[in-house]
Formats: C-alpha cells, structure tokens, sequence
C-alpha cells in the first residue's frame, strides 16, 4: 500500500496532465490538469514549515550542545525568525514591525539580504577567472584548440577586441566566428545536448508515469 | 529523358503529398473550431505515441532477458570509487539535488540518483550531507536516503539531518554550502540536478577544497563551468540515464535503450530535412514539426 497508492497517484497525475495537452483548456479535462499544478503550489506551501522545522532544529541542536562556531548559529536563527514573522503577518499591522516601506523587515532587506546576495553574485566573476585559468591550459590539441577558439570568441565580444580584430580588414573574422563556431559548431553541439536531454526526460517521465522507476520514493 | 520522367513523377508527388496536407490541415482548422481536442498538436500526439511504444518495446525486450548493450558512463562508473575515497579519508560525501523544486524533472533524477549514492556511503557507513533550497525536496531527500539505509540495513547509522533544508535563497543557499565546503572539507561532492549561475560557484569551492567533483546536469549554459570545475560531468541525457544505469535492472536500461531508438529517428528526420531544405522540397516536412 505504501508503494501501490504513490505509484497510483503519480500515474493518473502524469496521465491526466499529459493528456490535457492534448485538449482545450476550457475543457474539463484542461481544467483539471490546471487544477492540478493548483494542488502543487498549495502542497508546496504547506511544506515551506517542514524547512522552517528542519533548520531550526538543526541550528538549536548545535547551540545547546555549544558546538564550534555556534555564535554564528544563533545569529542564523534570530534571522530565519526575524524574515519569517513579519512575512506570514498583515504588511501594514505594525509601521516598524510590518513589512512596508521603512519597517524593519524592509531596512534588512534593503541593506542587508540584497547586498549580501548581490555581493555573492559579483564574487563569480573571480571564479570565472580561476575556471577559465585551469580550462584553458594548453596541455592537449584539443585543449590548445579549445584556447585558441575561447580567445577569439571573447575577444570579439569586447569592443576593445573587436578594435583589434579590425586591424586585419582582409579576413572578416567576426563574421566568420558568428557564422561557423556560434551559429555552426557550437549550435550544434547545444542542439543535440537539448534533444537529447529533452528525450532523457521524456522517458524518465514515462518511467515514472509507468511505475518502471521509483527511486526517488526510495523504493527499487 | 528517365531523368526527366523521375524528376516529374517527383515532383507531382510533391504536389499531391503538399495538396493532401494543406487539404487535411483546412479540415482540422474547422474542427478546432468546434472540437476541444487540439488537432494542432496532432504531432506531438504521433511523437508521444512512437516513444512510449518504443519505450516500453525494449522494456518488455529487457524484461523477456534480451540483452542490451549500453556505454560505459565514466561519471557514473566514478561515483563508488569515489564514495571509497570518502570512506578512506574519514570524510563526508556532499551531495546536491540541484536547487530547483521538486516539480523540475532534473531535480527528481537527482534525487533518484541521492538513493544510489546513500546506498553506497549506508553500505561503507561513509557520513553524508544533502542540503537542498526546497522543503518538498527536503520531505523527498528524507524518505529516499531513510529507505536506502534501511535497505542496506544500516537504520541505526541512518541520521534525520543528513537532508538539510539550508535556504530559500539562491546565494543564500550558495554562500552556506560553500561555507560547508571550506569548514569540512567534503572528500566528495556530487551535484546532479538542475543548477543556474552558482553552479561555478559551488564546482571552484570544491575544487579549491580539494575535493573530488562530479556533475550532472541538463542545462547546456551551466554545462562548460561543470566540465572547467569537476573531475567528472554528465551532459544532459546522461543524468537522465544515471539513476537506471546504477541500478543495473534490465526493465530500467530498456527504456534508456527504447529512447536511443526515437534518438535515431530524430537524426535520420534532420538528415532528411536537410537534404530536402537544401534541394527546395523542404516546406510540406519542416510543417510536420510545428510547435503550438
């Protein structure tokens, strides 16, 4: 039963939504297929406490048994807490404690959370460097060759590149980096890694559908 | 002059074929005026038909004992070994499900592939960490690595917090794993799922913690900072593929083998197209594809 009535309920999920495809969306069958995406984002919301639940007790544990670093850990959870509360309440039931414009929830938002996140984002730039450093090594033909083609591509999309390759007015280079790595090789390279990705999961979906795979229950 | 007959036989042929559809195409544009069924997506109705029947063919194939070629996949081959790793160092295996939500068919393929690879650290009591962005992945990360350890029958070992819920945020979320990655130095870490812009992020932390990587992802754009960062990647199909080919059931590689048969379809219709687009008979086979 444990495994019949997920397997069950996977199955006329995936079957019902794939066959609404097929029809009009004012139809019932469409209609239930909305339905049912409906039913997931409720599902979803409800769960949103099993996190809370999950990173509290994991957060609490480590600072009632004083594990190393557990400071930090109490700053996590004044944070969780201080972010979730003003969210599930009425914006405007309190001026500081609310979440409209000059409370306290926006001020950490504003000059907190925002700029924590921007500054993780900005920090990619410097692994790219390191990434590119170790991708492009010569060490190999194809390595070489991968390096020589990077090169020209990223100097074609930087005006001061673009300027340099200018200099050479007898072969249009850009128009041949466009036209055969962008538009030619490296399109279809992607293509097929799409098409191929788009059948894999095509065929895990009707896997799942089928009841053929069902280990992400745990089960086989 | 049997040339020329051929190339007129051809060419009416070509008309009647482009009359009959433009003919048939008009009869459906007035029933779907009527109908509910959608008569413009008949063809991904066919499509929809030829691949399950395909899929399921090799799997009655494979479960009827037809034995069934399938490459090697390093990555995958790769992922013991490195639990073994793990295990000799006295050090945590890292794995992440992707951060998309659980609606997202590559995070469902790794969290398949979280119940392989919790099987194998059970088995070598190996510590094992999974933090995901969801609390639907967390409910589902729980139930597959609880199951995997009861199956090795190692319960005892099993911890509730080996899933994580870490943050909703992206760079929140980020920031934390990447925090783990430094403090703990993960012998392994595995990211198979859907990933975005942090996928360099989480891959060069690893790298510079020294750890050994593996990737699976179906998003080209995230594709090439895997392949720069990790020791290992699976591009697209494969991660797809990864939770079948690890568990090495026949009624599973059927499917795989039934999906390669429609690959072979979709690359003998693009040499087709293209050798009809190039000598100007392309119209009426490019029209069977349109996407509504």
């Amino acid at each position: 039963m444990r495994t019949t009535l997920p397997v069950a309920v996977a199955f006329l999920s995936g079957v019902i939504l794939v066959i609404s495809f097929f029809f009009d969306d004012k139809n019932w069958l469409g209609l239930l297929g909305q339905e049912l995406k409906i039913w997931l984002t409720i599902v979803g919301g409800f769960t949103l406490l099993l996190g809370v639940v999950s990173i509290t007790r994991v957060n609490w544990a480590a600072v009632r048994r004083k594990k190393e670093r557990w400071e930090y850990k109490v700053l996590t959870l004044i944070a969780i807490f201080a972010m979730a509360i003003p969210s599930v309440l009425s914006p405007d039931w309190s001026i500081r404690f609310g979440r409209n414009e000059g409370s306290v929830y926006d001020w950490l938002f504003q000059y907190l959370m925002s700029p924590m996140m921007a500054t993780m984002f900005a920090t990619l730039a410097f692994y790219i460097a390191s990434a590119a450093y170790r991708a492009f090594r010569a060490r190999s033909a194809e390595a070489t060759l991968l390096l020589v083609t990077a090169t020209l591509v990223m100097l074609w999309r930087v005006p001061m590149g673009e300027w340099f390759l200018n200099l050479f007015p007898w072969i249009d280079i850009p128009y041949l980096l466009n036209t055969y790595i962008m538009g030619g090789i490296n399109m279809a390279v992607q293509r097929g890694i799409i098409i191929g990705a788009a059948l894999g999961a095509a065929s895990m979906s009707l896997r799942i559908i089928l009841g053929i795979e069902r280990t992400y229950m745990g089960k086989g | 002059m049997k040339s020329t007959t051929n190339q007129l036989k051809h060419t009416a042929l070509y008309v009647i074929l482009f009359q009959v559809f433009i003919n048939v195409d008009i009869v459906f544009a007035q029933e779907t005026a009527n109908s509910v069924f959608r008569s413009d997506r008949i063809n991904a109705l066919v499509f929809v038909i030829i691949f399950s029947a395909s899929v399921l063919l090799y799997t009655k194939w494979a479960r009827q004992g037809k034995s069934l070629f399938l490459r090697k996949i390093p990555g995958l081959d790769a992922v013991e070994e490195a639990v073994g790793r793990a295990t000799e160092m006295g050090r945590p295996v890292l794995f992440i499900p992707g951060i998309a939500e659980l609606d997202e068919i590559e995070t469902i393929a790794g969290i398949s592939i979280l119940g392989r690879v919790a099987k194998i650290t059970a088995q070598y009591e190996t510590p094992l960490h999974v933090p995901v962005r969801y609390p639907l992945v967390l409910a589902a990360g729980q139930e597959v690595v609880e199951q995997a350890y009861i199956e090795m029958g190692k319960k005892d070992s099993y911890n509730q917090d080996t899933v994580q819920y870490v943050a909703g945020e992206q760079f929140a979320f980020t920031a934390t794993v990447n925090g783990y990655m430094m403090r703990e130095r993960p012998a392994t870490n595995i990211y198979m799922g859907a990933f975005f812009a942090e996928s360099l992020l989480l891959a060069e932390t690893g790298n510079a913690a020294g750890s050994i990587q593996i990737a699976g992802t179906a998003r080209p754009e995230q594709l090439p900072f895997f392949i720069a960062a990790c020791d290992y990647t699976l591009m697209g199909e494969e991660l797809y593929a990864a939770s079948a080919y690890l568990s090495h059931e026949p009624v599973m590689l059927g499917g795989l083998k039934g999906q390669d048969f429609v690959k072979v379809l979709i690359g003998l219709c693009i040499i087709i197209g293209t050798l009809l687009v190039s000598f100007g008979y392309g119209e009426f086979f490019i029209s069977l594809f349109d996407a509504v």
